[in-house]
Parts: C-alpha cells; structure tokens; sequence
C-alpha cells in the first residue's frame, strides 16, 4: 500500500469532501491496489475482483460525506469491498456452509510434523508453489479467507480487522489461527508431493 | 498443568505471536517453551513459514492492472484528473 500518513489522508478526506476532485483521485490512486489486491484473494477471480473495486470505490464517493474519521480511511474501505464480497459469493453460492474443526491440540499432534523440505524463502522461488498457495487458500471457507487475507496478507492490526469485520478480538484471533492451521497442515501435504515435482514427474 | 494444556496454550500465544502484536513476556514465556519442545518447534517454524510464504506472493504480485485502473478512473469520472496528476508528477 503507497504511505500516506494519517495527517495527509484527513487533508484529502477533507478536501474531497468539499468537492475536491484532485484530493478524491489521490485517495483512490492511494487504495486501489490494496483493495484490488485484497478482492482478488477472497474472489480468486479477476472480473469479480474487479467489480468489487469499482463498487467499493462507487459507494466511497457516494457516501464520502458520511465518512466520520474515527478510523482510517482504509479500514472503511476494505469494510465495504469485503460486504461487496460477501454479497457477491452469496449470490454465487459459491462457498457452502462449511466449518474448520477447532484445532485440538491431539489432532494436531497427531498430524505431521515433519520439518518442510526447504525454508520458505527457497520453496517462494518454485513456480508451482502459487498454485499451492493459491488453491490452499481457495479451499478455506471464506470468513476465515477473509481473515487470513486482511491480517496476514494485507498487514492490518488485529484492531483494523476487527473494525473492519464487525466482530470480537478474540473472535478475529480463534478465526486466524485456524486459517493459519488449516493452510499450514494443507502446504505441509502439497509440500510432500512437491517433492515429486521437482524430481520431473 | 499437563503438557497437553501447555501445548494448547502456547498455540493460542502463538496467533499473537506471529502477528507481532504480543507483549514481551508472554513472548519470552512461548518462546521458552518452544525451546524444549522439538513437536513445537516443527509446528511453529512451519506456521511461521506458511505466512512468509503467502506475505512473499503478495510482494511478488504486481498489484492492480492498469487497464482496470483505468476503468476505475473511467466509473468515477476522474480519469481527466489523473492524467493530469500523471503529467504533473
């Protein structure tokens, strides 16, 4: 996300708000991407994405006014792209009513434990691990997606999460840590079978 | 306390944890843990390593398209704006 510091984003909330089309311009050249980005994970489909954008950016000029300032711009926005999200994989009925189970901690010391083949930093550097990545994530129910997402990915506070998804602390904290559980025990079975591809099978 | 709720606790730490936001005992106390429990070790190297990887393909990505950028500036109507934004910088 380009910086704009809180002082600089008020000056241009406020401007905008006076009608201001050169503050508004630099407000969305500021979010799209993050919002974009952000859209794009939970969608997992470009035109979906992209439509979420534009309705996120719609719905920011039209009710800018109403924006009262007691956060920061952005968690208001990532707060109506993830509705437009939600409204959206509703109507698609695309994601079933499915639940991760708690992550007990029997099960998961009965799951392997092995140590991964490579550090991170070499197996980011495979091309088919975005496609693990990609398909581990896809797999993940969306309110904890949508967690995941924001937290992890995007970088917001615990804080902006939670404002932005209406819901507890500990509540955003539970969610995470199964997503992070569940795609840590998905990339540690893919990882096995990585192993094959690299050696050409 | 039993080791499994020690193992229960720690996990939960964890989440804070790796979201850099916990305090520096509670830290010190999860690590020292971790320390003596190699099945800890395993399981936090690799969550820690699961959300490097996901953070790096964010990094690696090269963020929003400029076509659909375009089309955005078109929905709102500032596309003129922005082009003299572009000219001016």
């Amino acid at each position: 996300m380009k910086n704009l510091s809180l002082e600089e984003e008020q000056e241009l909330v406020m401007k905008a708000k006076e009608g201001d089309k050169v503050s508004l311009a630099r407000l969305v050249d500021t979010y799209q991407e993050p919002i974009y980005n952000t859209a794009l994970k939970m969608t997992k489909n470009r035109e979906d994405a992209e439509d979420v954008l534009q309705e996120t950016f719609v719905t920011m000029v039209e009710k800018l006014h109403q924006f009262r300032g007691d956060a920061r711009l952005y968690t208001w926005l990532y707060r109506i792209a993830v509705n437009n999200v939600y409204k959206r994989t509703r109507t698609k009925q695309k994601h079933e009513a499915m639940d991760i189970n708690d992550p007990d901690v029997q099960q998961i010391h009965g799951a392997d434990l092995s140590e991964w083949p490579e550090t991170a930093q070499l197996l980011g550097e495979r091309e088919w691990i975005r496609d693990v990545l990609a398909d581990a994530l896809d797999e993940l129910p969306e309110k904890y997606r949508t967690i995941f997402v924001l937290r992890d990915v995007q970088g917001l506070s615990i804080k902006e999460t939670q404002e932005i998804l209406g819901i507890s602390e500990s509540n955003v904290k539970v969610r995470l840590m199964r997503a992070r559980n569940y795609l840590r025990d998905k990339l540690s079975t893919s990882l096995e079978e990585g192993v094959h591809y690299d050696q050409g099978t | 306390m039993t080791r499994e709720l020690s193992h229960k606790e720690t996990f939960h730490k964890l989440c804070d944890d790796l979201s850099t936001d916990i305090d520096a005992e509670l830290c010190d106390e999860v690590k020292e843990h971790i320390k003596d429990c190699p099945d800890c070790k395993i399981y936090v190297d690799t969550l820690r390593q699961t959300v490097y990887l996901y953070r790096g393909e964010q990094e690696q990505e090269e963020g929003i398209p400029a076509e659909v950028s375009d089309r955005l500036f078109k929905v709102l109507k500032l596309d003129d704006i922005r082009e003299k934004l572009k000219e001016a910088s």
